[in-house]
């Protein structure tokens, strides 16, 4: 059973695409880490994800994991914003195969990912729709 | 730092073992080593293994198996880097004996994976990636290795066919070991006809889930030079450990594996050795274009012609190189925490000279490298005849 306060905590970068800019190098951490991965700077200040990127590797998860099974085949991409941050997200609407390669732009938008189970918690984020 | 020798081997054969638990799997291979090196005490017991909570419901392992062979009241301990657990128990009973903590260590790794069902154990394994940010979204192991297949195509044209032959090729060295859980000749149409688990990778690109458990005692090699007098003694001269990001997002280049070059470098550096001097390798071929970037990440051939070199038969029995001439965690089977003993067990087995159909001849050094996730963590260890 999902934990509602774990999803809870997650509201900022989950809904609000909320990351992390370092003060001292400037390199965008999503999710927020403690320290800079670049400078092991450890001051930040909030900034928010742009809400286009491009594909930059993907595949199409055939046998999925539970909680997913009703959204099978489900195609997944590793997404590159212009700032250079890296996100995974569910590739969704009218997707084949081919809308999935390398380079192909895409937009963020907002939706349910998954339920847990009938009284669980419902777990909602973003996907990337093919421009 | 003192020299650390492996005087005992102890493998079980792996498979789905309806029949045994975690702890009758443990023991056996536990005993089976006791019994090579010839000793009944142990400073040490060290214990790799990935998710025996998730797996069967019980944590606080290392206790209760030193209890199972009768030696509750010796210093044992669990540690785990998810599929790497077992090249870090290995690492750890090294550094213990190097360290002059202790003279004989009992290393062994295992993994009970069948009690419970596929969704379970798919969720079991799933916890070594990043749950929040990638596992949240529905992406599975099958699914991170897939995505690095795609992009190590896309730089360096690595194809289907090229992907299948390590499969070909795994599957064939594991006929030659009777331990193996597959014992199953495929060919490349099998692989390509097999199906589809995440794009590109299909069911005979993956590793399966297997019950098994490998140990090894380790001594100092004071103590090993009286408990192997006159017999073929091995010794580890290199022991690597690193790590990378979990998540895919957080890596620059998805085309190599970082954390397995790294550890790569750390044991050929403690070895004083390089890649040219490995007569043989067993490395971690949980997907079929892991074990391509890792032969890549040891430095065994150039960035992006592990496919070809693979194709061409050089990493074959008989070939330049003979890489999982076990079998690999293809056709031997992957018991996640157990596989990373296993390498090193079936390195010192060849180096004895005691690997039977699938002896590689005259080796005298060679290589394991076990990994964590999709590279998040790797140890690289390399062994040689003394």
């Amino acid at each position: 059973m999902d934990s509602p306060a774990r999803a809870w905590r997650e509201f900022g970068p989950r809904y609000r695409l909320e990351a992390a800019a370092c003060a001292a190098c400037g390199q965008v951490s999503y999710p927020a880490r403690s320290v800079c991965p670049e400078c092991r700077g450890r001051e930040f200040s909030a900034v928010v994800l742009p809400r286009r990127g491009r594909i930059v590797t993907s595949t199409v998860v055939r046998v999925p994991p539970a909680g997913f099974a009703d959204q099978s085949p489900l195609p997944i991409a590793l997404v590159e914003f212009e700032n250079g941050v890296r996100t995974m997200l569910q590739v969704t609407d009218a997707v084949d195969l081919e809308r999935l390669d390398p380079g192909v732009e895409v937009r963020l938008e907002f939706r349910r990912v998954r339920s847990d189970g009938e009284a669980g918690v419902i777990l909602y984020g973003h996907k990337a729709v093919p421009v | 730092m003192r020299d650390v020798e492996i005087i005992g081997i102890g493998m079980v054969d792996f498979g789905e073992l309806w029949t045994d638990s975690l702890r009758s799997i443990w023991a056996g291979a536990a005993l089976a080593a006791l019994d090579d090196a010839g000793v009944s005490e142990v400073d040490l017991i060290t214990v790799g293994c990935m998710s025996p909570g998730l797996f069967v419901g019980q944590e606080h392992l290392a206790s209760l198996l030193a209890d199972e062979i009768g030696m509750a009241g010796v210093p044992a301990g669990r540690v785990e880097s998810a599929c790497a657990s077992g090249g870090l128990a290995v690492r750890s009973g090294f550094a213990e004996i190097a360290a002059g903590l202790a003279d004989v260590v009992l290393v062994t790794g295992v993994e009970k994976m069948t009690d419970v069902d596929g969704a379970d154990a798919t969720y079991a394994l799933g916890t070594a990636a990043d749950q929040e940010w990638e596992g949240f979204h529905g992406i599975t192991f099958p699914g991170l290795y897939a995505m690095l297949a795609r992009a190590h195509t896309a730089r360096y044209g690595t194809t289907r066919e090229q992907l299948a032959a390590v499969a070909v090729k795994n599957h064939r060295h594991g006929l030659k070991n009777p331990h193996a859980q597959f014992h199953l000749d495929i060919d490349v149409d099998a692989v390509l006809q097999s199906t589809l688990v995440a794009d590109p990778l299909r069911l005979l690109d993956c590793s399966p889930v297997t019950d098994g458990a490998a140990a090894l005692v380790l001594a100092s090699a004071e103590r090993a030079a009286e408990l192997r007098k006159g017999r073929p003694r091995v010794k580890i001269i290199g022991s690597g450990l690193s790590t990378d990001t979990i998540s895919l997002a957080g890596r620059a280049d998805l085309t190599e594996l970082a954390a397995v070059r790294r550890a790569a470098e750390r044991a050929y550096a403690m070895a004083g050795k390089g890649p040219g001097d490995m007569d043989l390798a067993e490395v971690h071929d949980c997907f079929t274009i892991a074990e391509i970037m890792a032969i890549e990440a040891c430095g065994f051939c150039e960035p992006g012609r592990g496919g070809p070199v693979t194709e061409a038969g050089d990493t074959a029995l008989g070939g330049r190189l003979p890489v999982n001439p076990s079998g690999g965690l293809k056709a031997k089977g992957h018991p996640v925490g157990a596989t990373g003993v296993a390498q090193v067990a079936e390195i010192a087995l060849q180096l004895r000279g005691e690997a039977g159909d699938r002896q590689v001849e005259d080796a005298t050094t060679g290589l394991a490298q076990n990994m964590g996730g999709s590279g998040g963590s790797s140890i690289v260890h390399i062994l040689e005849v003394v």
